[in-house]
């Protein structure tokens, strides 16, 4: 049997799956269902400093695919609206309930060392496993000089993660903000600071899209709009990009990472820790379709460990990581040529119109006799870069043979065309 | 499938029953639903679907407008190459056209519903009014004739209107539509949908309908040539065929396309007269368009007779599965000999037929069925009398490849020629193609006066 268990940032969990500090973790009941439901940890919804902020309506906005599926969230909410007093004392009421589960507790304030201070102190207190620094929310937040105007400035991440450290004894972990040229300046800040891991991406900043009748940005709040946080499925490239270099770099290897962004099922969460993440966060998922989603994050996740013989997540946790690198490692000699099946193909034209339009016009049509279409590949126009594969409907009816070159391993650092070429030893 | 409420052993149907029968074959789709459909065409490049349409309208762009929401431009899209692009939707056998070729079908059950969605989308523009989506070239000062309001006559109206002409159309029955007013099951085209569409068609400008204008009685072909600087015959098929078997002219026996006629032009359906064992003969959509409303009215049984194998019938399996899901008997295999009856037809008497030396042929076995209506849907021909001024070939009107008859400045199009299977969407097509063709000439003869 696969186990699932997981220790990230010195945190042990059942499994690797933990509610992201948001909506769904903001108070002791949706908590208490989540854990009912089998998530193995939360990350309680950023506690702040006395008096709590104030929310306005409406709050979500949602990019949606022509069929109308959601693929991304954008939230203008702000951290939680509750007094201090009432999380914690859910907080404490959950830790003593749940024992086997992982609470963390997220805090944000103001560039101020007693704020930070006095505040991680008092949510150590409440018996959570760690503290989570948020540096991320792009809205609202950092118009009052937090969120992610203190994420995007390294020295003030090195330092609140510093501050935290000096005054409580459990892991810290540092949300990043994607909201950065290089993930690597605030990750390198972070671990400067003493974290224990950092818990990347926070929202992407962004609108969600406009209301054309009423010419609003949405969600929109009596008649204005403004930008907000963007989440889920549509962000999980760009938070896969921003482990991976965090997993690959020098300057951060090693660092222990709490992925999020845009999970919504076990294989993309195994794809983050594949690339280095030893657990994962989850929001966006969770508000679309409900807690009981990590029914099958659990099932599924065990059941790919089990085909592949994986006996534990850190048996296959950073296993792609090597195999992510510059582009300037990528072997300029390898080919491929696209292959279409002709017993497969439904003769819908896909590839071809994607070929001949955006791409190398390698695709030529032959009608039979019989009035069909046939695809031909021309191997000659062929550069292999997958598109026509991509929008063929039918699985598997186009694939990409690789072709024997017969031409050793060449990157663009050595190739005769490269102007800067190094010499060959 | 849809399945109309049928006459019991213990229930008759009641007034409401047989309104509800007359409703919609396939109900609309709604808006989330159309979306849905919509998500499932492949957008093909050089689309199969269009391909089999014989007015080409390039289906994977007026689904994509659907799902972009540009409805109106998905309308347009549509009704650019045919103007009668709601009835097609409500009465193309799409089965055999667009939706056999759909490729999608290849990875899933079935195709994509083209022919719902395009009722979606013309629908909307129809509900929606407004001014015509199409504005008229100037007007180039020619006038034309048109011979019949059906779907052939008011597309080429329509289109030759669209070019800048002014159009006569002349009439002989007293509503417009052809076969689409006349000649299609009523759950095909509920809620008057022919009339609200010719409405729509005329908004066009330019187009004026004469009706009671028949030609050979109070209409010349000749006079129509002098009067007008082009006309266009869309005058369909319409003589019947007779059986010429005994008992043909008993009460009670009569054509399909009149007991649907019937059928259409009642507005309370249950005032129709149905019999109680009806006989239908004949194995195209015209047998089952009967059959099945035979049905939808009441009788009790109805027997759907055709002279060859399930392979040879013209009815699509589409159409002949709604008929005996809906409790039509289909024989296959026998012939009529004979309807015997005292005052009115009581039954019908059949000689079993076999293929013999590959010619069909009775083969000595008969057998009687109780009938106390018969409907003969054997087919229309053209009423062959009133244009003997014109080459026939085959038994229609001959037209080259631009729709010219044998007579100089005479198109003709839809079921009177033989341009391609006798369908709504054909005679559209035709109408169209005529209306360009005949434009061409004209530009041809202004230029040619003018030098």
């Amino acid at each position: 049997m696969s186990d699932l268990g997981c220790i990230i940032g010195g945190v042990e969990s059942i499994n690797p799956f933990w509610l992201a500090s948001a909506p769904p973790s903001d108070k002791k009941y949706n908590v208490e269902r989540a854990f009912r439901a089998g998530w193995g940890g939360a990350v309680w919804k950023t506690l702040g400093v006395d008096p709590p902020v104030v929310n306005v309506t409406s709050r979500y906005g949602v990019h949606r695919t022509q069929d109308r599926r959601i693929i991304g969230i954008n939230n203008i909410e702000l951290i939680s609206d509750r007094p201090l007093g009432v999380n914690l004392r859910e907080i404490e009421e959950m830790r003593r309930e749940w024992p086997d589960r992982v609470i963390i507790g997220s805090i944000m304030a103001p560039m101020d060392e007693q704020a930070w201070k006095s505040l991680a102190i008092k949510v150590a207190n409440s018996g959570v496993q760690g503290i989570e620094l948020n540096l991320g929310c792009p809205h609202g937040m950092c118009e009052r000089g937090m969120g992610s105007a203190v994420g995007q400035a390294p020295a003030f991440v090195e330092q609140t993660t510093r501050w935290v450290r000096e005054v409580v004894d459990i892991p810290v972990f540092t949300k990043l903000t994607p909201n950065v040229t290089d993930i690597i300046v605030p990750a390198v800040a972070a671990k400067a600071g003493g974290a224990h891991a950092v818990s990347l991406i926070n929202t992407v900043n962004s609108v969600i899209g406009i209301d054309l009748d009423s010419m609003t940005p949405m969600p929109t709040v009596d008649g204005r709009g403004t930008h907000g946080g963007y989440c889920g499925e549509a962000v999980k490239p760009i938070a896969l990009h921003m482990t991976a270099e965090i997993a690959r770099q020098p300057e951060t290897q090693g660092l222990e990472i709490s992925a999020i962004g845009g999970i919504t099922t076990w294989r993309d969460a195994a794809e983050f820790i594949a690339l280095g993440a030893g657990a994962v966060q989850v929001c966006t998922a969770a508000m679309l379709y409900g807690f009981r989603i990590v029914e099958d994050m659990n099932e599924g996740l065990a059941a790919f460990m089990r085909d592949k013989g994986y006996r534990s997540i850190a048996d296959f946790k950073g296993k792609a990581t090597a195999q992510t690198v510059d582009w300037n490692e990528l072997n300029i000699n390898h080919d491929l040529k696209a292959r279409i099946d002709d017993e497969a193909c439904i003769e819908c034209g896909r590839c071809f119109i994607a070929c001949e339009d955006t791409a190398h016009q390698a695709i030529r049509i032959d009608v039979n006799t019989d009035g069909g279409r046939k695809f031909i590949v021309i191997d000659d126009e062929c550069v292999g870069c997958n598109l026509c594969m991509h929008v063929c409907p039918v699985k598997d009816c186009i694939t990409m043979e690789a072709v024997d070159t017969d031409r050793p391993y060449l990157t663009w650092p050595e190739h005769p065309k490269n102007p800067l070429r190094k010499a060959a030893e | 499938m849809k399945h109309f409420k049928l006459t019991t052993d213990d229930s008759q149907l009641s007034v409401r029953d047989i309104a509800d029968n007359f409703d919609d074959l396939h109900p609309p789709l709604d808006g989330a639903q159309a979306i849905v459909e919509a998500g499932r065409c492949l957008y093909c490049y050089d689309a199969p679907c269009m391909n089999a349409c014989p007015t080409r309208i390039d289906i994977p762009k007026f689904i994509h407008q659907i799902r972009s929401g540009n409805l109106d431009g998905s309308a347009r899209t549509i009704l650019s190459v045919n103007i009668m692009g709601g009835a097609c939707a409500r009465a193309c056998p799409t089965e055999v056209l667009c939706e056999e070729v759909c490729v999608v079908q290849h990875t899933e059950s079935a195709p994509v519903k083209i022919g719902e969605l395009q009722r979606h989308a013309v629908d909307h523009l129809l509900a929606k009014g407004g001014a015509h989506p199409f504005v008229r070239a100037p007007l180039s000062g020619f006038k034309l004739a048109v011979i019949g309001a059906g779907p052939a006559g008011l597309s080429f109206a329509h289109r030759a209107a669209m070019l800048g002409y002014d159009v006569v159309v002349f009439e002989a029955k007293p509503k417009s539509g052809g076969l689409n007013e006349y000649g299609l099951a009523g759950y095909k085209m509920a809620n008057d949908f022919a009339q609200a569409e010719i409405e729509f068609l005329l908004s066009i400008g330019g187009i004026s309908i004469e009706h009671g204008k028949v030609l050979g009685d109070n209409l010349s072909l000749d006079g129509l040539r002098t009067a007008y600087d082009a006309v266009f015959i869309g005058a369909g098929l319409t003589a019947a065929r007779g059986l010429g078997v005994d008992g043909e002219d008993l009460a009670g026996v009569s054509d399909a396309l009149e007991f649907i006629e019937n059928v259409r032009e009642a507005v309370d359906k249950s005032n129709v007269p149905v019999g109680d064992d009806v006989v239908v003969i004949g194995g195209g959509n015209t047998a089952i368009d009967a059959a099945v409303q035979a049905k939808c009215l009441g009788a009790r049984n109805v027997t759907l007779v055709y002279r060859r194998g399930p392979d040879a019938m013209t009815a699509t399996q589409w159409e002949h599965d709604l008929a005996t899901a809906n409790g039509v008997v289909v024989r296959y295999w026998a012939s009529p000999e004979a309807f015997k009856g005292s005052a009115k037809v009581e039954y019908a008497v059949f000689s079993a037929m076999r293929i013999v030396d590959g010619k069909l042929t009775p083969s000595g076995d008969s057998f009687e069925l109780p009938a106390d209506m018969v409907l003969k849907a054997i087919g229309q021909m053209l009423n062959s009398a009133i244009f003997d001024a014109l080459k026939l070939e085959g038994g229609k009107i001959a037209v080259d490849a631009h729709y010219q008859t044998s007579l100089a400045g005479v198109f003709a199009g839809g079921d009177c020629v033989n341009s391609g299977e006798d369908l709504t969407v054909q005679a559209v097509e035709d109408g169209k193609q005529a209306a360009i063709a005949v434009d061409i000439m004209l530009h041809a003869k202004r230029k040619g006066a003018a030098e």
